[in-house]
């Protein structure tokens, strides 16, 4: 058991070449915020890479920044609020979810986990404002793609390809991302009692407004402040006359259900708290799940697993994203879900993603969607053309990718 | 510029693809004959010409399927085509390739409003989109300048931009589902109405990968609601540092505007001369600034901005009080480049990208370059996100002027990189720039990047030539060159 702790690309370059050489898989890990995502890894080796840190190069008027791929995320927030500016797409911790408080998460890691708050839906995921990385694939061979600049289409997005990849093509050494101003002043407009069809509907409606909503969730019941029944959270940000008139224009549309509108600090910490999806979160024990599907079903797919079995629930992204806390008996739900995404019909689409469960859970049920065959193989491919000897986090994802 | 050696023997089998084609697409989809063939020689890149081996222009998925599977099994390289409006190159044909034309799949197969998106074949166009959904006040956000004839197939091979990106993102920022036919044939779906990917990022490397990696039968985009007031501002400046500046200035402001372009004195001249739009001809540099939104917003932000390029020493304002002069102020833009067609008999534009800082720097060093290759040229930029479009004017009819063109662009190309940018950001490597990838990428990045075209097209057979200035075999790419058993630095920390 070794492990490696590069402080340089080269130092990197030759970990992985020597993991490679000896055929000897490795892990990777920084924060250690993530190490409980995903499948359960055994591997001989563990590759560190907190030691790739530090902002390297940014400016805020070019809003692109370049940094060490471990560098915390703390860090990064820290100096960009010093300058007005944010990750737009909001990556939550989850390190109180995953039971790894105090660990500290890594740009490089939301970036491989392609993480995205509850701005997903205006803003898009980390996926959207990564611009380019250098990195080390599991051939031990340093390479690089995208750019540093924000608008760049030479050559293939390999960008788009590592986000999400959870550390199974390449170690990546230095990410540049693209940052954004971050809002004068947030609001938030509360709508008590309404039922998860009808909340569905109401946030539809809101995010086809030309309000800029960016950020729609619906509540579980006794959830937020001076909520009893379950109710809708709508959001808008920018500057303070613009944040106004949109509030005001919510509060005018919805009149009937507003119970509450809260700004600011109150406002950041509920929708931080849902980013980190506190009202699914405890106890501690119950499986997490995270799923995606069109946003109409939400409340569909949620009331179908809520119907079969014991589950905690709330929905995000408008009702595209839908979290589910279930106790861990048998495969904690996994077969609901994935029969609730593809719905009466069979042709719903979506995925669900098993954000934490136990070990032995992890092992047993896929933690990712299983794909059809055709695809499967390609990624299986694609896979092996970046880390043909499967070193870097093997079967993280998928066994065999 | 050199494209694979065409191989003679697949030419001699011309009669015999063309038989074979169309027993999977019948009636007049396929185009043999040379005058029909001719009319796909070229797209909008027309310095470089090839009539392919044979058109084909299939209706369904199983057709193009079944085509593919075809050239997979029998060895034939495809080039596929939407409007054939790419001004990289990227859909030359190819002498002993076919000619894979989408434009027969042009249906809007659904519009969903509760999910705010629409589903649409490759070959619908890119404001057709925006039709189909404007009645609900809806719109389709990337617009490349092309939108009236380019297609959604073509936007999704190129990530195609536009002038409203830095606010609401490419082509690939707006993508939630793709069906996709591979090079054997096989049909993949990606993705849907819902968000991100359950295993890699697929659409993600499809998009903007200059259909090399399979054909896109059928796409799912987002829509969004048309912002309620757009207003914008003309200001002239004394100097480029000056605009560019007032640029830096707004962005470190927290102000993203919808649009925000910039155009050097030619520009300014040959637009003005072209559509009166009333700029200013003593200026250096002009910007429009569009800011969009909530009236509130745009009321309070136009101020803002207003406030800004007088700091910025600007020497002329205007603030467009209805949507008339609003788009009075973005004609003279959005007719550049005919504008500067009509004072030169040709002009080759320019697509790099440059952190924005250094865009005074750049643009005195295009000037020097301009000199030295004794070539004009007029400079228009997406200041908003460093896209600089430079358009060098020459006369194709005289002698090496065209050469003196290219190695114009190259030049400036090469700078953009030189100062921190990129090739291109948003009209694609194609053929243009194949051979300028090593001033960006080196070798082990452009091996990286083959390895991906490989899991998708380990023949070669899909669009080759574009894009990767030397093709290798995916074999010679798979090689490991790993010393077993030996570590190679001993002396490396181990903890």
């Amino acid at each position: 058991m070794t492990r490696f702790v590069p402080a340089t690309i080269d130092e990197l370059r030759e970990a992985i070449a020597a993991a490679l050489a000896a055929e000897e898989p490795v892990e990777i890990v920084a924060g250690g915020s993530k190490c409980g995502l995903g499948r359960p890894l055994q591997t001989p080796h563990t590759l560190d890479l907190s030691r790739l840190s530090g902002v390297r190069e940014y400016q805020p008027s070019e809003l692109v920044l370049t940094a060490g791929a471990a560098t915390p995320l703390a860090e990064i927030d820290r100096l960009l609020a010093e300058n007005g500016q944010m990750l737009a797409f909001e990556p939550p911790d989850w390190g109180a979810l995953l039971g790894a408080g105090g660990a500290r998460p890594t740009l490089g890691g939301v970036i491989t986990c392609n993480l995205a708050g509850p701005r997903r839906v205006k803003a898009g995921a980390a996926r959207d404002h990564f611009l380019g990385f250098r990195g080390v694939s599991g051939r031990g061979e340093v390479f690089k793609a995208g750019g540093k600049v924000v608008k760049n289409v030479t050559g293939y997005d390999l960008c788009k390809l590592l986000a999400g990849s959870y550390g199974t093509l390449a170690a990546l050494e230095e990410v540049t991302v693209k940052v954004l101003p971050r809002p004068e002043t947030v609001s938030t407009v509360m709508l008590g009692g309404i039922a998860p069809d009808a909340a569905v509907r109401l946030m539809a409606a809101a995010l086809g407004s030309p309000l800029e909503v960016s950020g729609a969730a619906y509540l579980p019941k006794g959830y937020g402040p001076n909520v009893s029944p379950r109710g809708v959270v709508l959001r808008v940000e920018g500057p303070a006359p613009s944040v106004a008139f949109r509030r005001e224009a919510l509060r005018d549309h919805f009149a009937a259900a507003v119970s509450s509108i809260f700004d600011d600090d109150e406002s950041a910490a509920l929708w931080c708290a849902l980013g980190e999806a506190a009202p699914v979160s405890q106890p501690a024990g119950r499986a997490v799940w995270r799923v995606s599907v069109a946003p109409s079903r939400g409340a569909e797919v949620a009331e179908a697993v809520a119907g079969a079995l014991d589950a905690d629930w709330f929905l995000d992204w408008g009702g595209g994203l839908v979290w589910l806390a279930i106790a861990e008996h048998g495969d904690a739900g996994a077969t609901q879900i994935r029969a609730a995404i593809k719905g009466a019909d069979g042709r719903g689409t979506g995925h669900a993603s098993l954000i934490r469960g136990s070990v032995g859970l992890r092992r047993a049920v896929p933690v990712f969607e299983p794909q059809p065959a055709a695809l499967a193989a390609l990624s299986r491919r694609v896979k092996d053309g970046f880390d043909p000897r499967h070193i870097l986090n093997p079967g993280r994802m998928v066994e065999g990718v | 510029m050199h494209m694979p050696e065409p191989d003679a023997a697949v030419i001699a089998r011309r009669a015999e693809i063309a038989t074979a084609l169309r027993r999977i697409v019948p009636g007049d989809g396929v185009i043999v004959s040379a005058p029909e063939r001719r009319a796909y020689e070229s797209d909008g890149l027309t310095a470089y010409r090839q009539p392919p081996l044979v058109v084909v222009l299939p209706e369904t998925v199983a057709q193009v399927s079944a085509v593919l599977r075809y050239c997979k099994a029998e060895g034939i390289k495809v080039v596929p085509r939407g409007a054939g409006t790419s001004l990289s190159g990227g859909a030359l044909p190819l002498a002993d390739g076919i000619l894979l034309g989408m434009g027969k799949f042009n249906r809007i197969l659904e519009i969903d409003y509760a999910n705010r998106c629409v589903t649409v074949q490759p070959g619908v166009t890119n404001l057709g989109v925006t039709h189909a959904v404007e009645a609900a006040g809806f719109y389709y956000a990337p617009d490349p300048s092309s939108q009236i004839a380019c297609t959604i197939g073509g936007n999704i091979a190129e990530n195609s931009g536009g002038v409203h990106c830095l606010k609401y993102g490419l082509t690939t920022n707006n993508v939630l589902g793709l069906e996709m036919v591979l090079i054997d044939g096989e049909v993949i779906r990606l993705g849907g109405k819902h968000l991100d990917a359950d295993c890699y990022d697929l659409i993600g490397v499809v998009t903007g990968s200059e259909g090399l990696l399979g054909v896109v039968t059928e796409v799912t985009l987002r829509i969004l609601k048309k912002p309620s007031t757009a207003r914008a501002l003309l200001v002239g400046f004394p100097s480029v540092e000056d605009a560019g500046n007032c640029v830096a200035a707004i962005i470190a402001a927290g102000i993203i505007p919808g649009g925000m372009e910039m155009m050097d004195r030619p520009a300014i001249h040959a637009a003005e001369a072209f559509v009166h739009a009333g700029y200013p001809l003593d200026a250096e540099a002009l910007l429009i600034v569009e800011l969009d939104g909530p009236e509130a917003e745009v009321d309070h932000l136009i101020a803002r901005v207003e406030g800004l390029a007088r700091d910025n020493r600007a020497a002329s304002l205007r603030i467009s009080r209805n949507d008339d002069e609003r788009l009075s102020f973005w004609a003279g833009r959005k007719a550049a480049f005919p504008a500067v067609g009509r004072i030169s008999p040709d002009y080759y534009c320019m697509d790099g990208t440059i952190p924005r800082g250094r865009l005074a720097e750049v643009l005195v060093r295009i000037g020097e370059l301009s000199r030295q290759h004794g070539l004009r040229v007029a400079n228009v930029f997406h200041a908003g996100d460093g896209n600089l479009h430079p358009l060098i004017l020459y006369d194709a009819n005289k002698p090496g002027e065209i050469e003196r063109a290219e190695a114009f662009g190259a030049d400036i190309l090469k700078l953009c990189v030189a100062v921190g940018g990129v090739l291109t950001g948003e009209h694609g490597v194609g053929v243009e720039k194949r051979d300028l990838m090593p001033a960006m990428f080196d070798e082990a990045d452009l091996a990286q990047q083959q390895r991906l075209k490989c899991a998708f097209d380990p023949d070669g057979l899909l669009n080759p030539g574009k894009v990767f200035p030397t093709l290798h075999r995916c074999a010679e790419l798979g090689r490991l060159h790993v010393h077993h058993g030996q570590v190679p630095h001993p002396d490396l920390p181990r903890f």
